[in-house]
């Protein structure tokens, strides 16, 4: 967990005054026992009223030293804290944001998020409380019980008795319920995805009139749930109730003791008094830290995930053989590619892309389509051969300039919130209002961002307010904003009508600086003017040709063809 | 605790009248646990009090050298040791019998929460993020159980002993207590002005926060598109602007508000300080009347009755932050219900014969969707629905599953309007295939089987052959009894799709829904299941959505619906000779 903390080294001086500064507070607090006893002893012992004035302003200074003490340690806590979760923050953003694809699927975006928010909030939280905590509650504790030693060594006995006994209580407890509160948990886990399921199934549970069972189900796991939460209750509130009886217990022998050692005179009734507030103040540190090792333990598991971002270390590969190879702008060779060391999504494909020409890449689901083109842009390394862009290696180019080049459409059409301008303008900054309206136009959106009001429309998160089929479009206008000597369109007119889909490719074809263009679907309407055709089928190209080639000699692509056009053809 | 503030704390202000009324209900159910809890709360005040009245006894036994009067001791300390122990029992079963009502109250509230999802409107679900319910019947409910019970051990306890510790002082000496009386409530002013003036900092805090989460959520959630387009510079910048304003809210909130501790801490310091020095000077003034011993008795109180102070405003901030909670939970479960089936009568086994007569529908009032809409499907017919994104495609599906209610006109099954029969009887008799894919988590088999629990081995198979799904079943690592995590987990969304088919397969019902049933699945698959769903079909009233043209030629009767009305009625044929809209959509795939 080196990396995680090694944010709080800029926040030596805050991580060191704060607790300083708080063992000061405590140091204060220890001193009043000691001047009550003094009172009674002194003031009240031999009448001196001037004696008892005077230490109830020592009183008072103590409190307002303390006071001060403890603002400065919290100040200086909170600032470690805010502070190093903001620097945590953001190298944890920037990390994410570099993650390469491979890392990405494993992670999800989901958990991303929470490391980001809940996890660092949670280590934020358990810092601030360790500096303001750490030190003071076994401060106190242990302070009081050498102060006892001071006062009276018979007296400390007890006190070295008491405090392990009651720290022994407090682990015990602890032990028990941790492990019992993560059951809890889990169960509460399954009652949440009873509930989600039970929203997201809606449809197909009510189809199914399922409606009584999964009361049913529920109920069962409710009941459980309760179950065990009454048992971990039970064992968790003993921990007022006990503490409570070891201190009172603790207590009791400390009076006799008292007066044992009073009667011969080693003692005064003034220390008594003393010792017994000692005794008092070890009950209420030992449940205040309690709670702090719960929140740190907590903390530290958050930590832990997070470090296991930070500690993703396998970035994209790096050659320095920057030959140019072919004059082709892309060359597939002998390329394989798995994930994760799984099996093979890609096998030993190879294929080359003229300038300007059109690629189709057809196949069934999980045929390899969409890791086949996200090579192109070295999104992963492939595992075995290469892919050459403009002639040179893409492991030897640097991936922002490669991808400068590339307009992608991703098979999930994403937008983000700002205007439309904004979004168009993440293809190439630089491009005037005419530039993103031409792009616009070409990617049939020009009724969508009418509709939304122009380029100064407003889109949502997301781009919630969009249908599937204008996002598509508006996302393949910001990729031909770039004017892009690639362009990808990954799936990217799924969702779009025969007409549009048609319309648009004719659009990209006629583009005087035409890209050379990777079109992949599952329809062959939209790929059968492609100058070369790749077949995939389980990751293995079956097929490379034109149309009329492939419905000759491919098998896999006649029965693909067949199964869309065969009934058509006769019509 | 201030950091709890930061999430909800301000939340806590809007409380919904009769919230507290209806909470009530639900713990006097439990009223014997309630009268258990309110009885131990007050044994429990009562020996915790008297303890320090023995140990000033005690005290006062041990006055000097020689001075120790032993046998009065050894009763005073056997007397605390009862106390004591009376305590940790009395203390302990008010913990349980608090956790009892609170666990069964949460319980009785969820069991609640479940009946209200399944008969709530869809419309209502449909028109709420799945995370807003699943958070009210989750985390609401827990956040209102931690706020409950903290109520029931601190509230109780805590305005017992602060009552207590008050009278015992005032017996003990009136002045001295008075004292007391008059200095506390500084604690609790400074709290709340602490906690007045920290809220706008936890607002600020939470508000900035919500602005990065929304951030962090819309870029990590897009990553390959922000690396496709080398936006990383740009986006970490305008991180950096929301990063550092959300660091400066935060240090001021979390600094604010942490003074409240040391803060309250003070004050009491000083209230003991007071005690010391008016307690000194009348054990003086009195000679001995007052002793060292009514003293310590004196400051013990004052401990114990400043403790709750700082108790109950932490308190009250949870219970309210509870209430609110509860306020939700309760919004939800006093939601309109659908329309009850109550004196509706049963299909039974229906032919399949549908009639919609004059339909009318919209989501909205303000937006009209379908209208008018007359059709006549008789049994055994194919009825295929095509048209553009957004036509009104799956609103109709809504309506023939009775899922929504038509606004206008009937819709009849067998003659008889769907709203007098029993929703389970008519469901039953419709076999649906959705294009959002949806399995439960759990093994295949109950998947599968989910519309026929009784079904034997064989005829599962069997469906599952029919649908294709026999062969990658098969590989996965338990076969059948493989299980698949919530939404079908790591299957391909052919492959859930394929599942999908055959739970249909296994139930052979008289009417089909399929809409978009084959959109994830690959044409060559498709193609193969092709032959099952023509089997079917056969004999069967279906009603078909695709986008796929080829999918749809075969039916008895295309209907084209554009924009929520049917524009375009009749066979392949017919439609493509009349050049309308159907022969547009039709051509546009050969361009």
């Amino acid at each position: 967990m080196k990396k995680v903390f090694s944010y709080l080294s800029g926040y030596k001086k805050e991580s060191i005054l704060s607790p300083l500064f708080k063992l000061l507070e405590a140091c204060f607090e220890l001193a009043v026992p000691l001047v009550v006893a003094s009172i009674v002893d002194r003031g009240i012992g031999q009448g001196d009223r001037g004696y008892v004035l005077g230490m109830f302003f020592v009183l008072i200074a103590l409190g307002a030293v303390g006071l001060a003490a403890s603002i400065t340690a919290q100040y200086f806590a909170a600032k470690a804290a805010v502070g190093y979760s903001c620097r945590l923050r953001r190298s944890l953003f920037e990390k994410m944001q570099f993650l390469s694809f491979a890392e990405i699927d494993s992670l999800g975006a989901a958990t991303m998020i929470a490391r980001m928010t809940v996890d660092v909030n949670q280590v934020q939280t358990g810092i601030n409380m360790t500096l303001r905590l750490l030190l003071r509650s076994p401060f106190i504790v242990f302070g009081a019980m050498i102060m006892a030693f001071t006062v009276d060594w018979q007296a400390g006995i007890v006190f070295a008795v008491v405090i392990p006994v009651l720290a022994g209580v407090v682990a015990l407890i602890m032990g028990v319920t941790i492990p019992m509160y993560k059951k809890t948990q889990a169960r509460q886990d399954g009652l949440l995805l009873s509930v989600r399921e039970n929203l997201t199934g809606v449809r197909v549970l009510r189809a199914f009139c399922k409606e009584g069972e999964e009361i049913a189900r529920f109920d069962a796991k409710n009941a459980a749930l309760k179950k065990s939460q009454n048992i971990v209750g039970a064992v968790s509130s003993l921990m007022n109730p006990l503490t409570y009886a070891v201190v009172n217990a603790g207590i009791i022998v400390l009076l006799y003791v008292g007066a044992v050692r009073v009667d011969a005179g080693s003692l005064t009734q003034g220390e008594v008094l003393a010792l017994y507030n000692y005794m008092s103040q070890i009950l209420v540190e030992l449940i205040k830290l309690a709670n702090l090792i719960i929140t740190v333990t907590k903390s530290l598991a958050c930590a832990r995930r997070i470090e296991r971002v930070f500690a993703l270390d396998n970035p994209l590969e790096r050659i320095g053989d920057g030959a140019v190879y072919t004059e082709n702008a892309v060359d597939f060779e002998n390329v394989s590619f798995s994930y994760n060391g799984g099996g093979n999504a890609l096998e030993d494909i190879s294929f080359s892309v003229k300038k300007g020409e059109t690629v189709g890449i057809i196949g069934g689901t999980g045929a390899g389509k969409s890791s086949l083109v996200n090579l192109i842009g070295h999104f992963y390394d492939a595992t075995a051969g290469r892919v050459l862009v403009n002639g040179v290696d893409v492991k030897a180019q640097d991936p922002a300039a490669l991808r400068e080049k590339i307009g992608m459409v991703l098979q999930k059409a994403v937008l983000f919130k700002g205007t439309v301008r904004e979004n168009l303008l993440w293809g190439n900054e630089d491009a005037t209002d005419e530039e993103l309206l031409r792009a616009v136009a070409l990617a049939q959106a020009t009724d969508v961002v009418e509709a939304k009001g122009g380029l100064d429309g407003e889109i949502e998160q997301n781009g919630r307010n969009l249908s599937g089929g204008q996002r598509q479009r508006l996302s393949i206008a910001r990729a031909l904003v770039r004017r892009p000597e690639i362009l990808v369109l990954d799936d990217s007119a799924s969702a779009l009508d025969y007409a549009t889909d048609a319309a648009l490719r004719h659009a990209i074809a006629s583009l005087p600086d035409k890209p050379t263009t990777f079109i992949v679907s599952q329809r062959t309407s939209s790929l059968q003017h492609a100058d070369k055709i790749v077949v995939l089928d389980e990751g293995k190209a079956v097929g490379i040709g034109t149309h009329e080639e492939l419905l000759e000699y491919c098998e896999v692509y006649r029965e693909i063809y067949g199964s869309q056009f065969k009934e058509a053809t006769h019509a | 605790m201030p950091e709890k503030n930061d999430k909800k704390g301000w939340k806590g202000k809007k409380v919904k009248k009769g919230t507290m009324s209806a909470i009530l209900r639900y713990i006097l159910r439990y009223w014997y646990y309630l009268a258990a809890t309110v009885l131990l709360a007050a044994v429990t005040v009562v020996l915790t009090l008297y303890v320090p009245v023995l140990v000033g006894d005690a005290v006062d036994c041990i006055v000097g050298k020689g001075a120790v009067d032993f046998a009065a001791l050894a009763k005073i300390l056997r007397n605390i040791a009862v106390c004591v122990g009376g305590t940790f029992l009395s203390q302990w079963l008010m913990s349980l019998s608090n956790n009892r009502i609170t666990y069964n109250v949460v319980r009785d509230i969820r069991a609640q929460a479940i009946r209200k999802i399944q008969v709530l409107p869809l419309s209502y679900i449909d028109n709420r993020p799945y995370g807003e319910v699943v958070n009210n019947v989750v985390s609401d409910v827990e956040q209102f159980a931690d706020g409950l019970l903290l109520g029931f051990t601190q509230l109780f306890t805590g305005v017992a002993t602060i009552l207590g510790t008050l009278v015992m002082m005032f017996l003990l000496h009136w002045q001295l207590a008075l004292v007391v009386l008059c200095v506390t409530p500084l604690s609790v002013f400074m709290a709340k002005f602490i906690s007045g003036h920290t809220y706008s900092m936890f607002r600020a805090q939470s508000e900035v926060r919500g602005e990065q989460t929304a951030f962090i959520d819309e870029m990590l959630g897009a990553l390959p598109t922000v690396q496709a387009y080398s936006h990383e510079d740009e986006n970490l910048e305008k991180f950096d602007e929301i990063n550092g304003r959300l660091s400066k809210a935060s240090l001021s909130a979390i600094f604010y508000s942490s003074l409240t501790n040391p803060g309250t801490r003070f004050i009491n310091a000083v209230v003991y300080a007071l005690l010391a020095l008016f307690g000194a000077f009348t054990v003086i003034s009195t000679g001995g009347a007052f002793s060292v011993g009514t003293l310590t008795k004196f400051l013990a109180y004052s401990n114990q009755y400043t403790k709750p102070f700082n108790e109950i405003t932490e308190v009250i901030t949870e219970f309210q932050n509870a209430l609110a909670c509860a306020s939700r939970v309760f919004e939800l479960l006093s939601e309109a219900e659908e329309k009850s089936d109550a004196g509706n009568v049963e299909l039974g086994h229906a032919e399949g014969n549908i009639s919609l007569q004059d339909v009318s529908f919209s989501y909205t009032p303000d937006k009209k969707l379908i209208e008018g809409l007359n059709l006549n499907v008789v049994k055994g017919k194919r009825v295929a629905i095509v048209g553009p994104t957004g036509c009104g495609k799956t609103t109709l599906i809504n309506l023939l599953m009775r899922f929504y209610d038509v606004c206008g006109g009937a819709i009849c099954v067998e003659g008889r309007d769907v709203r007098a029969l029993t929703r389970h009887s008519l469901r039953k008799n419709y076999g649906m295939v959705l294009q959002e894919t949806w399995l439960k988590s759990g093994t295949i088999r109950e998947n599968l089987c989910m519309g026929m629990p009784e079904a034997g081995e064989e005829e599962m198979i069997a469906a599952a052959k029919a649908a294709k799904a026999h062969g990658f079943i098969s590989r996965l690592p338990q076969g059948y009894d493989t299980c698949i995590g919530e939404d079908g987990g790591s299957l391909s969304q052919g492959q859930k799709q394929l599942l999908c088919i055959a739970r249909i397969m296994l139930l052979l019902p008289p009417m089909l829904i399929l809409d978009e049933a084959t959109s994830s699945i690959d044409t060559r698959t498709e193609l193969k299941i092709q032959d099952a769903f023509a089997a079917l079909m056969q004999g069967r009233t279906s009603f078909i959505v695709a986008h796929r043209l080829s999918t749809i030629k075969n039916a008895d009767v295309i209907l084209v619906m554009k924009s929520g009305s049917i524009v375009e009625q009749g066979t392949h044929e017919e439609l493509l000779k009349a050049k309308g809209f159907y022969a547009e959509l039709y051509n546009s795939q050969f361009r």
